[in-house]
């Protein structure tokens, strides 16, 4: 039940984006950028924890195929900011995020084998399921920077992909 | 120094006759941009070899449905893949599985 609550929580970071109090006072492109590296770091590192303690074939090439995605893009995002001269600005719902990942980080480390499989590739299906959310109602509508917004499209179309291949794991877990 | 430039000479010969006999009949390309195959569906003849050109910043693979051949193609690379024989395969993105694709290869010789 503990294991819900933080992916809830994280949830709940991004989907206060969404909410009509942060609607009306909405991200700024350096928190945007902020909060999109932030989420594409959160995977990479639950995908480095999932190559280090599973040991199913799938699984950790799907967290492969997570580190190296997830890696591109923050790269990609990184050569924009320095490009358009933006300095990323830390915000609530980044602090939100890394908080909640750390706690869930360390509740899948106590976990193994098939336990720890099944979830990873769960955590992974809600937490592609919330970023995605996040970037189609708030993240890309609130960009003003045409480039920014472009790779933040990009970013959704990609971590779609993941969300399929993430529940098309999942389903065989059940 | 005279041996070497022989031995790089041979490699080349070899190189060179590895392609021919390595592909033999045409090269079609298929371009990966924006997490899509373009053509998504293509129709190519016995023998041909399809060359996936990926101008994402991503990796991806075009790998058949059933399991019969998997390529990978690396962020701003391109690979390839001869059809020898007639039918279609369906194939996606396994890193992005709703990237899809269909290659028709039909007798043609």
């Amino acid at each position: 039940m503990r294991y819900f609550s933080t992916t809830l929580a994280a949830a709940f970071a991004l989907a206060a984006l969404t909410s009509p109090t942060f609607a009306a006072d909405k991200p700024t492109d350096p928190q945007i950028a902020h909060i999109a590296y932030t989420a594409g770091d959160i995977d990479v590192k639950a995908g480095q924890l999932a190559l280090k303690k599973s040991k199913n074939q799938a699984v950790r090439s799907f967290a492969s195929d997570m580190v190296r995605d997830h890696k591109a893009v923050n790269e990609k995002a990184l050569a924009l900011v320095k490009k358009l001269n933006v300095t990323p600005e830390d915000n609530d719902t980044s602090k939100a995020l890394s908080k909640q990942a750390a706690e869930k980080q360390a509740e899948l480390s106590k976990l193994s084998g098939a336990a720890f499989d099944k979830a990873y590739i769960e955590n992974e299906v809600a937490f592609h399921k919330t970023v995605d959310g996040a970037l189609e109602t708030t993240l890309i509508p609130s960009s003003s920077n045409a480039e920014l917004k472009s790779l933040l499209q990009t970013g959704l179309k990609i971590f779609q992909g993941h969300l399929a291949h993430a529940e098309h794991l999942a389903s065989s877990f059940k | 120094m005279r041996t070497a430039f022989r031995h790089a000479a041979i490699l080349l010969a070899l190189q060179i006759v590895g392609a021919r006999v390595g592909i033999a009949g045409e090269v079609v390309q298929v371009k990966i941009a924006d997490l899509a195959y373009s053509p998504a569906e293509i129709t190519i003849k016995e023998g041909d070899t399809i060359e996936w050109v990926n101008s994402d910043f991503i990796d991806h693979t075009a790998t058949a449905n059933n399991g019969d051949w998997d390529v990978l193609i690396a962020a701003g690379q391109s690979a390839r893949q001869q059809f020898n024989h007639a039918g279609t395969s369906k194939y996606f993105c396994r890193v992005h599985p709703d990237m899809t694709g269909t290659v028709h290869v039909v007798a043609g010789k």
